[in-house]
Formats: C-alpha cells, structure tokens, sequence
C-alpha cells in the first residue's frame, strides 16, 4: 500500500498556486511529513489529497492511492482518514456513538458492532466509556477517541493536520508514538503537516519543506 | 468537475419549487393587478383598456390625505425604529451578551402584528390603562375626549409599528455586529479621543449598513403597505392607502376593483419611490460622513444623545409588554369600570365559550401554521444543502430573491394573484391561503437558517464524509442534528410569521377561512373587547407557544450533550 503524490499543486480561482508543485511517495506504515510556516498551504495540501478542497479551489496533479487514481472520487469514496488538531469528535453523540458512526458498514448485527466498539476503547484505555458526553473527556482521551473512530472506518490512507499542536508536551509524545504505533500496525501509510521539527523527527519517513526559499 | 455535479438534481428541484411556487405568483399576481389597472379584468366583464380606473381611483375623496398618511405613518416609523436601534445598540452593545439580548426580544419578534395593536389600543385609548393611570392625579371623572388612536396623524400607528420594528432591527443590527470586531474597533477609537457614540456612528455604522440594508427595506416596505395594524390604530377617513385599498376590494360593488388595482400599483410605486430615496440618502450620507470624518472633529458628547435613544427604546418595550399584558387582563375581565385600574372581577366567562369562535379559528390557524411552515422549512434545508453540495457560494440575485416577497406590497399583487388561481381552476380556500402565506413563510424561515448553517464547523462534515459517510448520511445523522436548535428557532419563526398573516388569509380563503388574526381585527372594533382579548391573547400565544417549545426540544434532546447547550436562540 501505497500514498503516491505527483505534481500536486492547489489554486484559489485564478491567484497563483499555493505552493510549487509537490512530489511524494509514502510507504505502507511510514508518516510522510510536510513541514512549513502556517499560512503555507499545508492544510490545503492535505484537503486536495483527502477531497475536501472548499470552494473556488482547485487541484491539479495526481493523487494515487495504492495504484487507484483519485481524480474526481469523491470524499466518502477515498477511504482516507482525517485527524485534525482537535479531536472534532461529533458534539451530538456520545463516545461510543461517534465510534459506531466511523466503524465500517460491514460489521453486522448489534452485538458484533458494539462489540468492536468496546475493544477499540479497550485500546484507547478507555474502556467502559461508551455513554459519556465527549464534551466531558480530557484533550488526551479526545484524541485517542478521533483515532480509533477513524481506524474504525478501515482507511487506507491517514491524513494527520498538526495532529498533536494542541497536546501539553508530556501528553504529546504519548500521544505521538500511540499514533505512529497504530500506523505502523495497520501497514497503511499516512501523510501529516505540522511545524513541530519533532513530530517530523520522530515520524520516520520523507520529509518535505514548503513556503521556504 | 465531478463534485459540482452532485447535488445539481437537487438544487434543480429547489431552482424549480421557489420560481414556480413563489416567485411565478408574485409575478402573475402583479401581472394580473397591472391589468385591472388599466381596465382588463374579463372575470367581471371588463375588457376596455384605458385609464378610466385611474381616474375613478383619483376621484376618490380623501386620496391625497390617504397618500399622505400612508407616507408619514410609514417613513417616520421606520426611520425613527431605525435611529432608536442604532442608538440603543450604541449605548449598550459593550453591556450586553448576544444570546441574552436576543432572547429578550424573542416575545416581541414573536407576537404578531395585529395582537400588538388591540393590545396597544387598549393602552392607549381614552379609557385605556394609561388614562385610568392619570385619571386620579389629572382629577378625570370621564374618559378624556382625545383621539389618542386612531388620530389623525397616526401617532398610534407610528408607536405600533415602532414596537415591533425596533425588536426587529435589534436583532438583525446584533446579528451583522457579530461579523465585525466591534471591541477592538471601539478601543481603538476611543484611544484616539473619540467618544463612544462618535465611533459608532463614524466607524462602526458604516460597515454594519450593507450588512442591514436589506432588512431596513423589509421593514420600510412593510410600514408603508400595513394594514392589519393600521385598521386597528391608524387614522380613519381617510385611512392609509393600503387600508382604503382593502375596502374597495371588499367592497361589494365589484367595479371598485378597478380602482382598487389601480391602487395597488400605487402602492407598489410609492414603495418603490421610498426605496429610491433610501438609495439617495444612502448616497449622500456616505459623501457627508466622510466630510465630517476627514475634519477629524471629536465633538461635544454624544451621550445624552444615547441615554434618550435609549430611554425612548426602553420605553417602547414597555409599552409593547404593557400591550400584551392588557390582552390577557381584558380577557379575563368582568366588571371594569373607569377608572380602576384593574378589573373589580374577574370571569372565565370569555374562555368558557370556544363555540363562540375562537375553538374554530384557533384550529384553523394552528393548521396553517404547520402546513405552511414545514414544506418551506423543507424547501430551505433543500436549499442549503444543494449549495453544500455544489460547494456554491450564495449568488446576490439568490439572496435578493429570497427577500423580494416581503419587498413588494402584499396589496399589490394577491389581489391579482385571487384571478390567477380562479382562472387556473383553483378554488381560494385553505390551501390557497397555506400558499398565500407560504410567500411570506419561506423568506423568514431561509434567512433565519442560513446564517446558522454556513457558522457550523464544516470540519465536522469532513470528518465524517473522511470515516464514508455519503451525503445523505451527512444530511440526516451530522448536519440536521447539529443545526437542530437552529431549525427549530426557524420553524418558530415560520409559525409566528404564518399566525401574523391577515391580507393573504384575507383575499386567498376569500374570507371564508378564519383565523386568530382575521377575527381579532374584524372583532377589534366591536365593543367586547373580553372576546377581542380572548382572540388577541390566543394569538400572541400560539408563536410564544411555538417559541417555547424550539427552547425545550433541543435543550431536553440534548440535555447530556454539554456542547450542543448555550445556542442561540434568535
């Protein structure tokens, strides 16, 4: 499995693009990273890879995702995944509702599905919290919970925007290698932007700078 | 290329609803209005154009005073609303929380047009609550003989109509403020020495207009085309020109439709003509203002200027809580003999005979009220979600087409728009008037749902389009429920702006569907002013009603959910 990124260049209406275009391969269960200044374009980047660009954008290049061309494949149809700095889990559900909505289609019958519902808070350690108000969970617990609702929706690809900025230091290194851990377990590569020189060190895979020189 | 695409089935269906649903009547009914203006109106055999309708119209005695009256009552009430708003916000804004203040408005935005009146009439009249107030000092052993409503220079019909514009405008200047860093601004220009109502006005008005200019034009179009309110407190003989357009359609020598047409296309001109002006002053405000902002003057202090703002502000709220509180004393009133202040007993005795009229039009109201309000409610989530899909910004000429229904004089077209369903076969009756009001139901209820819809965080929608859910999955199980408080403050207000509704009840059921509002102005002359309380009280009621519960079913819904509190409620 891999993340293939050829030429990729965004554009607002008719301004110049965002960024030189931009070439990069990332492994199955390798973090690429792309580093950069804020205001660089990364999340925008990430938006183009993920199909998410807002309005009056537009791409140009290739996105490929373990050979498939993503061009025109709407958002819901990419199987990518997407993590942003907060936890963005959905305010109106509880815990463990916000996980059955990420978990896949294909696990059938209410048993099975809250049964994987329990072992992925197992593995976030936070076992038992099905019916808490994710209003009421720590900034840690928050994040853990985005990332195993969006492992629970079998991605092939994970896109991480400045995954752990909002994370006090101690939490984000345990936060950091959780991530790369499940990354790296699943064999699915992803693709993160960040401005932390440590996140990019401690990702292990390509790196690539934008907005400078 | 792809993304553009879906969604564009949908936005077709809207595209086709709004133009054939309620834009194609509008234009028909002026169309058909037009037409009996000039002298075609085949359906009572006339089929001669000319201008003869035109000369029967400006033979009418009393024509210019009603042109006159209608001027002043309209441009002094939505001016003066207008200066009061700004000033109140001026002197309170930094004080005051949105939410809060938004909620303090909501009775007023909520209570219809018509039930503000009777209940403004009891207050003000010769023996009203004011007068029996200053009875004992003023040494009063009768009513005063004054005409404090219905005078011949409308007063009454100003304070009426100031009553609820102002709440209106409140809200919409709260709303555009919230787009512009109003701290931050205000600090800054003080720093440079000027006072606070100087900043306002130099600084912070001139970006809020734009935001607002839409609304102020609402709100100018409908004071000079009322005519519940003006029935019930504006002056008589001659009345306001919407009023005495009315009549003549009423009137049951059919020729008089003619003029009456005629009259509508007035109406619409002099609408037209106020518009024209705001335009200008528009202009010329912007030229002087930048003179006097480039002379760099701090001035003298604008303060007393705020504190009356805001006392004649304050004051109108009073009046109108006074209004509304009176509806409900009368209601229960029995004996009430000048000049007590309350009543010496009390009596269910107006309650206890919904036979009477009320049960009737309670139910049909209730009935319009939802069958109106939940397709438009449908239609602008329709909407808004096709521009979601399509990732399409608003286009301007869509925005104005949102608000064109409730900038064109109803007078001016349903009329009109009675011959185009009678010439289609359609019988006027309860789904006529579920149409009729519709009109009107659809420009509230979009405008109080866009906003909401685009604030929301799309990184929500992201998210769960990234985990594979489809559009409509987002739809149902992410955006409806995110926007639930929102959509149920939108339905409120389709409720209240539907329970409000008197001509289109009026022409479309061909007076034969009665509802709360028909009956309170067709009773607000009668001398029981207990049933007339009993049928204003009702009124009021049913969109507090409805208000109420748009505050209950997303607060107990999502009683566990400590992120989904504290919405706004506007």
């Amino acid at each position: 499995m891999t993340l293939e990124i050829r030429d990729l260049s965004v554009r607002f209406r008719d301004q110049p693009p965002l960024f030189p275009p931009l070439t990069l391969a990332i492994p199955a269960g390798k973090v690429g990273t792309v580093m950069g200044p804020s205001g660089a374009g990364k999340s925008t980047l990430l938006d183009a890879v993920g199909g998410h660009l807002a309005h009056g954008f537009s791409a140009s290049g290739q996105v490929r995702l373990n050979g498939r061309s993503l061009d025109g494949v709407p958002p819901e149809a990419r199987r990518i995944g997407l993590m942003f700095q907060d936890a963005v889990l959905f305010p109106h559900l509880s815990v463990g509702d916000n996980l059955a909505f990420g978990l896949g289609r294909h696990v059938r019958g209410r048993a099975a599905r809250a049964g994987a519902v329990a072992r992925a808070l197992d593995q976030a350690g936070l076992a038992g919290m099905e019916g808490r108000d994710p209003a009421t969970l720590s900034g840690g617990q928050r994040a853990r919970i985005a990332l195993m609702r969006t492992l629970l929706a079998e991605p092939l690809a994970l896109l991480l925007d400045e995954p752990f900025s909002k994370l006090d230091p101690a939490l984000r290194a345990e936060m950091r290698s959780f991530t790369y851990r499940h990354i790296r377990d699943r064999g699915i590569p992803a693709l993160m932007v960040t401005h932390e020189a440590q996140d990019a060190a401690a990702a292990d895979g390509p790196v690539i700078r934008l907005g400078e020189g | 290329m792809e993304r553009a695409a879906s969604g564009r089935g949908l936005r077709a269906a809207v595209l086709i609803a709004v133009v054939l649903g309620l834009l194609a009547p509008i234009a028909a009914g002026l169309w058909q209005t037009g037409r009996a203006a000039f002298g075609i109106l085949p359906a009572i055999g006339a089929t001669d154009a000319g201008l003869s309708p035109w000369g029967h119209l400006l033979g009418l005695p009393g024509l210019g005073s009603a042109i006159r009256r209608t001027l002043v009552t309209g441009l002094a009430a939505s001016g003066l609303s207008l200066i009061l708003a700004v000033g109140f916000c001026a002197a309170v804004h930094a004080r005051m929380r949105g939410n809060r203040a938004a909620r303090l408005l909501t009775p007023f935005l909520a209570a219809p047009h018509a039930a503000i009146a009777i209940g403004l009439a009891f207050v003000l009249a010769p023996s009203g609550w004011i007068a029996r107030m200053l009875a004992a000092p003023m040494g009063w052993e009768r009513p005063p003989d004054v005409a404090s409503v219905n005078d011949p220079w409308g007063i009454a019909l100003i304070l009426g109509l100031m009553v609820k514009e102002v709440p209106f405008l409140l809200l919409v200047i709260l709303a555009a403020l919230t787009q512009i860093p109003v701290r931050l601004q205000m600090t800054a220009g003080r720093a440079l020495g000027y006072g606070r109502g100087l900043v306002w006005l130099k600084i912070i008005m001139p970006q809020v207009w734009p935001l607002i200019r839409l609304p102020v034009l609402v709100v100018l179009a409908y004071s000079l085309s009322v005519v519940d309110m003006a029935l019930i407190l504006g002056p008589s003989n001659p009345p306001t020109l919407a009023v005495l357009l009315t009549r003549l359609f009423a009137a049951p020598d059919i020729g008089l439709i003619l003029p009456a047409s005629a009259g509508g296309i007035l109406q619409l001109a002099l609408v037209g003509l106020a518009f024209v002006l705001v335009r200008e002053g528009e202009g010329l405000a912007a030229r002087i203002g930048l003179v006097w902002l480039r002379r760099g003057g701090r001035g003298s202090s604008t303060g007393p200027l705020l504190q009356l703002a805001t006392a004649a502000t304050l004051a109108l709220f009073a009046a109108g809580a006074l209004a509304m509180l009176s509806l409900a004393v009368w209601s229960l009133a029995w004996r009430w003999s000048w000049p007590l202040p309350l009543p010496e007993s009390w009596s269910l005795r107006a309650w206890a005979t919904p036979s009477a009229g009320w049960a009737r039009a309670l139910a049909n109201t209730a009935a319009l009220a939802v069958c109106s309000t939940v397709p438009c409610l449908v239609l602008a989530i329709a909407w808004l979600e096709g521009e979601d899909r399509g990732r399409m910004a608003r286009a301007r000429w869509a925005e104005g087409l949102i608000y064109l229904p409730l900038l064109i004089p109803q007078i001016s077209f349903l009329f009109g728009m009675n011959v185009l369903l009678l010439r289609l076969g359609l019988k006027p009756g309860f789904w006529a008037v579920v149409w009729g009001q519709s009109l009107f139901v659809f420009p509230y209820v979009m405008i109080a749902l866009s906003d909401p819809w685009r604030a929301r965080d799309t990184r929500l929608d992201c998210t769960a389009a990234a985990l594979g859910a489809g559009p409509w999955r987002r739809l149902l199980r992410i955006k409806l429920p995110l926007l639930l408080a929102p959509i149920c403050t939108a339905a409120a207000i389709g409720v209240a702006v539907s329970v409000a509704q008197y001509l289109p009840t009026l022409f479309l059921g061909a007076g034969r569907i009665a509802t709360l509002t028909t009956e309170a102005v067709a009773l607000s002359s009668s001398s029981d002013r207990r049933v007339v309380g009993v049928h204003g009280s009702l009124q009021a009621a049913l969109p507090f009603l409805a208000y109420g519960l748009a505050f209950l079913v997303p607060a107990l819904l999502h009683r566990n959910r400590r992120d989904m509190r504290g919405e706004a409620i506007a």
